[in-house]
């Protein structure tokens, strides 16, 4: 018996060792080669690139660049959408993932794909659906210009378009989450005699609170960094509706690159922010729920 | 990735208060903000006349425009899908230094703004720039040329195949990859009928979210594009034209017919999703 089982362990042992060699040695090599050397050329250089060309003229230059007036307003009007936008989101992603994890109905999935939506809408379609709304030719168009209400080319369109192509981002991260999590907490909780919200707030978001900020992050880097359905209803007026990305084109077409690169340097820090961020938030995640979850974006 | 809900078990009614106002508030901002504006443009573009359409649709700037989204896009997902799971496959099956930010960097696509990403490829791969330069002394011009366009729906298109198809090979059960091994088969025969089978369904999903994303994509390919009509000019750059040409009905007929072809893509997408999952189960 003992033998037997001294064979068997080796035959194993050696199986596991083949295993664990996996291919060639040169595969490996020419694997790594280009998986690594294409994530250099084609992420890690580009992104360099964006720092070498802000800082191409030094540090006055660059600062310069930045407190320049124009670009300081697109920086602050960057902070108000921001501000405004992924709140409302952020709201809406915990009412939804409430409604779909914490119940049962029909047509759950279908729910699901209509708030996926706007991941699969062209940028440029969203901005144009909110000209179709509310510009001069659009339904409500006449009415909003008797009354004198600036929507499109103004600062309420550039909120509604940049909601709406970050509309998915908290739902999505919260749903599957909440979905593992079940209802089992809350039903006790609710017998127990705790109210809606009592329930919400201290049973529910300690669960999902870092899955939350995770959502809240990715929602916060697209906000700041939509650029198609901002540019359709934004009418690029310098110093009013110019948010970050859109003085950067401006300032680029302009040919004034140390200029563009500066503000787009601040852009590509923010990425880079959510980044390490998102990476310290999947290690809490892990450690928060040592169960294997499977959906990693 | 995948927002595929599994079908719970029927359970009795529920002692969770809230169903009735969450569900309400989630329709109702869902369709303030998205259901009714992108039915404002169908129910706008209902109202222009048939051959109007048609011909908006079947000039040659259209088809051009089309052309060039539609197949340079699917020339990006497909090169993303043998990057991606090479880099899928390393970041999973290897140990090497610095693998954690490997790992993280592939998400910078996703995260760096789309105008960034724009100016820093163009800047790169323009006739003057690092990349640029090399290649322009073999004669190949890359910005201002439709594998300008290229090369950001590439960049953009990557993390949607690593990360779908990165979860499936970490789950993947190696006692298949052992069995096979005991076998006898080679580790050729172990990668094409027993790996590949596996993670097909996540890399079919991958190339589509790929694909839809890069067909939409507008912010970094207009600065690198050089936007030549019928040569280099995406469809969402057709539609700003328009716009900003006050052409509304033809703008209106193009982004219909991008969105119709968009929600095909979505089914595609929701369809193969389901079947990975319950391929990876």
């Amino acid at each position: 018996m003992p033998a037997d089982l001294n064979a068997v362990m080796s035959r194993k042992a050696e199986i596991r060792r083949r295993l664990l060699l996996g291919e060639h040695i040169l595969v490996r090599a020419i694997l790594l080669f280009l998986g690594l050397g294409f994530l250099l050329a084609f992420i890690l250089v580009p992104l360099a690139a964006v720092f070498m060309e802000a800082f191409g003229r030094g540090w006055t230059a660059y600062v310069a660049a930045l407190s320049e007036p124009a670009a300081a307003a697109s920086i602050r009007l960057t902070l108000l959408v921001a501000a405004i936008s992924v709140p409302l989101n952020l709201v809406f992603g915990v009412i939804a993932a409430w409604a779909i994890t914490k119940f049962e109905f029909r047509g759950k999935s279908f729910l699901i794909t209509l708030i996926d939506l706007p991941f699969s809408v062209s940028p440029v379609i969203a901005g144009l659906v909110f000209v179709l709304m509310f510009g001069l030719q659009g339904w409500f168009g006449p009415w909003l210009s008797d009354n004198g209400i600036k929507i499109i080319f103004a600062v309420p369109g550039i909120v509604l378009a940049t909601i709406f192509v970050t509309f998915p981002f908290v739902a999505r991260e919260l749903i599957p989450l909440m979905q593992e999590q079940g209802t089992e907490e809350e039903e006790a909780a609710i017998v127990l005699g705790a109210n809606g919200w009592q329930t919400f707030f201290y049973v529910t978001l300690p669960n999902i609170k870092w899955g939350l900020l995770y959502g809240v992050l990715l929602c916060n880097a697209r906000a700041m960094g939509e650029f198609g359905a901002v540019s359709v209803v934004s009418g690029h007026i310098r110093g009013q509706t110019n948010t970050m990305p859109l003085q950067t084109e401006i300032l680029y077409n302009e040919y004034n690159i140390v200029a563009a690169f500066s503000v787009a340097s601040l852009l590509a820090l923010l990425a880079l922010v959510t980044l390490v961020a998102k990476s310290v938030l999947e290690w809490r995640l892990k450690a928060a729920h040592s169960s294997h979850s499977g959906h990693a974006a | 990735m995948s927002l595929v809900v599994p079908a719970r078990s029927s359970r009795r009614r529920s002692v969770i208060p809230g169903f009735g106002i969450t569900l309400g508030l989630t329709i109702t901002w869902l369709s303030l903000i998205v259901l009714i504006p992108l039915a404002s443009l169908f129910i706008k573009s209902a109202t222009l006349d048939f051959g109007q359409i048609v011909d908006v649709l079947l000039s040659p700037r259209t088809i051009s425009a089309f052309r060039v989204s539609f197949g340079l896009s699917l020339a990006a997902a497909s090169i993303n899908v043998v990057f991606g799971v090479i880099v899928a496959w390393i970041l999973v099956r290897y140990e090497f230094p610095f693998k954690r930010v490997a790992d993280a960097i592939v998400d910078i696509p996703f995260a760096l703004p789309t105008a960034v990403a724009g100016i820093a490829l163009t800047a790169l791969y323009a006739p003057n720039g690092w990349i640029g330069s090399f290649f322009a002394k073999f004669g190949i011009k890359i910005a201002y040329t439709p594998l300008g366009i290229l090369v950001a729906l590439v960049f953009i298109g990557l993390p949607f195949v690593v990360r779908t198809v990165q979860p499936v090979l970490e789950d993947m059960e190696k006692e298949m990859e052992e069995a096979a091994t005991s076998l006898g088969a080679t580790r050729w025969q172990v990668v094409t009928r027993v790996i590949f089978p596996t993670i097909f369904p996540a890399l079919a999903t991958g190339f589509a979210l790929a694909f839809a994303r890069a067909v939409g994509e507008y912010g970094s390919v207009i600065f690198i594009a050089g936007n030549i009509p019928l040569v280099s000019e995406i469809a969402p750059l057709l539609i700003i034209i328009k716009l900003s040409e006050y052409a509304y009905a033809q703008a209106m007929t193009i982004a219909a017919a991008m969105l119709v072809i968009s929600f095909i893509l979505l089914l595609i997408i929701n369809i193969l999703q389901r079947w990975s999952a319950r391929y990876a189960r």
